[in-house]
């Protein structure tokens, strides 16, 4: 039966399903169990050997969008003329790096008719690593302590205060904790030539990895908060397996978080447990977390509650999810033709 | 003390504490032990089920009652 949802057509970047995964296909499969085969979907690309653009199961059709530093006019543009081919419902932006461009353009897009539901670039800002301990010190949350690093000569000083180990962490993704020096300087480098200054050294906390993946209406409160203990971490940090917890300090946590913010769309805590029964913040990630499709098997879909809402819908906050839902993540060899391969990368499109 | 009241144990001695995600595996007799206290007996009226239906004496009852207390207090999965 048709309904308003019917022929939605929903663009999703973050398609990189690799070992260190952009939450895009999450987030897609997310959106299917709601909305049906019925839904388009329309990923968007950097990088031809994006895994989501293969998959066609989930992915209708790829375009290749400009990188975040072609700015908005390129971005524009292009989606300018995505939306001339597909006429988009709705954007849902997955990556950090280009959430600033997203955002300037929402105005735009939605002119075009194109819906968004974003953050503020005031409240991008404020959750930013090079600005969380300021935050953090504020509205009295736990942060680790931080140092701001420039030149290699300043972790010198971050380490005469934090001692080893402590975290070197690169302004939009990767960290690493480093015990000696000289693997601080490695760190250092390494994410300076990728991602460039300030990279940060971050006090080093002990304890469980919790992650919180929340959905904020922008007026203060959140509409869904599903909590995941890692069970299982990578070498990249990444949680490869994980569980939904449930603790009332947790969901207080993101509360005080959306209320000191008035956050508006997905979020992501990262949270250290410590046995004094702290919760310190180690990062708030601006969009949904890879691992965004256990909230719908927990109970909550988030992803479809923010494509609601986006859309118009007002949107009862959620009351209640499954503790106990565990998510495994795999790898598996899809099997493309190389005529694909060519095809998005010579014409931008597949 | 008793056993934090969201713990989902199984039959077969698995426990699962929801807050933390912490899970552990114990064996039959803790299978039977956490279903009893889960059930809202008593500490004594589970300590004479045992001394009832095994053969063990009370001091030693007791000591391992202790034991198992200790267990689960270090596990986070008493009530404080």
């Amino acid at each position: 039966m048709a309904n308003k949802y019917t022929n939605l057509c929903i663009a999703v970047t973050g398609l990189n399903a690799n070992d260190n995964p952009g939450p895009g296909m999450a987030v897609i499969r997310s959106l299917k169990e709601c909305f049906g085969d019925d839904l388009r979907i329309i990923g968007l690309s950097y990088e031809s050997l994006e895994p989501g653009i293969y998959l066609k199961e989930l992915v209708n059709k790829t375009y290749q969008i400009p990188y975040p530093t072609e700015g908005t006019a390129a971005l524009i543009e292009r989606l300018t003329y995505i939306n001339q081919q597909e006429n988009l419902d709705l954007v849902i932006p997955n990556f950090d790096s280009e959430l600033f461009n997203f955002i300037k353009i929402a105005p735009q897009l939605k002119q075009m008719g194109i819906a968004s539901y974003l953050p503020t670039q005031q409240q991008l800002a404020l959750r930013d690593k090079v600005h969380l301990k300021d935050f953090g010190t504020r509205h009295s949350f736990y942060v680790p302590a931080d140092h701001k690093l420039y030149t290699a000569d300043d972790l010198q000083k971050a380490a005469t205060e934090f001692s080893f180990p402590m975290v070197i962490k690169g302004k939009f993704y990767e960290a690493y904790i480093v015990y000696t020096m000289d693997q601080a300087l490695k760190a250092f480098h390494q994410l300076n030539a990728t991602w460039g200054t300030p990279v940060i050294a971050q006090q080093y906390i002990k304890g469980n990895e919790i992650n919180i993946a929340a959905l904020g209406d922008g007026q203060g409160n959140n509409i869904s908060i599903v909590a995941m203990r890692k069970l299982y971490i990578t070498d990249k940090g990444k949680a490869w397996a994980g569980v939904t917890i449930k603790d009332d300090n947790l969901t207080q946590l993101a509360n005080n978080f959306a209320l000191a913010t008035n956050w508006k769309g997905g979020y992501e805590m990262e949270i250290m447990s410590t046995a004094e029964g702290h919760l310190y913040i180690l990062e708030i990630n601006p969009r949904f977390p890879a691992w965004v499709y256990l909230t719908a098997a927990a109970g909550q879909n988030q992803p479809a509650a923010l494509a609601k809402m986006a859309l118009g819908e007002a949107f009862e906050p959620y009351t209640d999810y499954q503790a106990g839902k565990l998510f495994i993540r795999y790898s598996w060899d899809h099997i493309a033709d190389i005529a694909d391969f060519q095809q998005i990368s010579a014409f931008g499109e597949l | 003390m008793k056993l934090k009241s969201n713990i989902a144990t199984s039959e077969n001695g698995f426990i699962f504490n929801p807050a933390t995600g912490d899970s552990f595996s114990g064996n039959g007799m803790a299978a039977q032990l956490l279903a009893a206290m889960k059930s809202g007996k008593t500490n004594a009226e589970i300590k004479q089920d045992i001394l009832n239906r095994y053969d063990v004496s009370e001091n030693q009852l007791d000591r391992d009652w202790d034991d198992w207390m200790l267990q689960l207090k270090e596990a986070n999965l008493l009530e404080i």
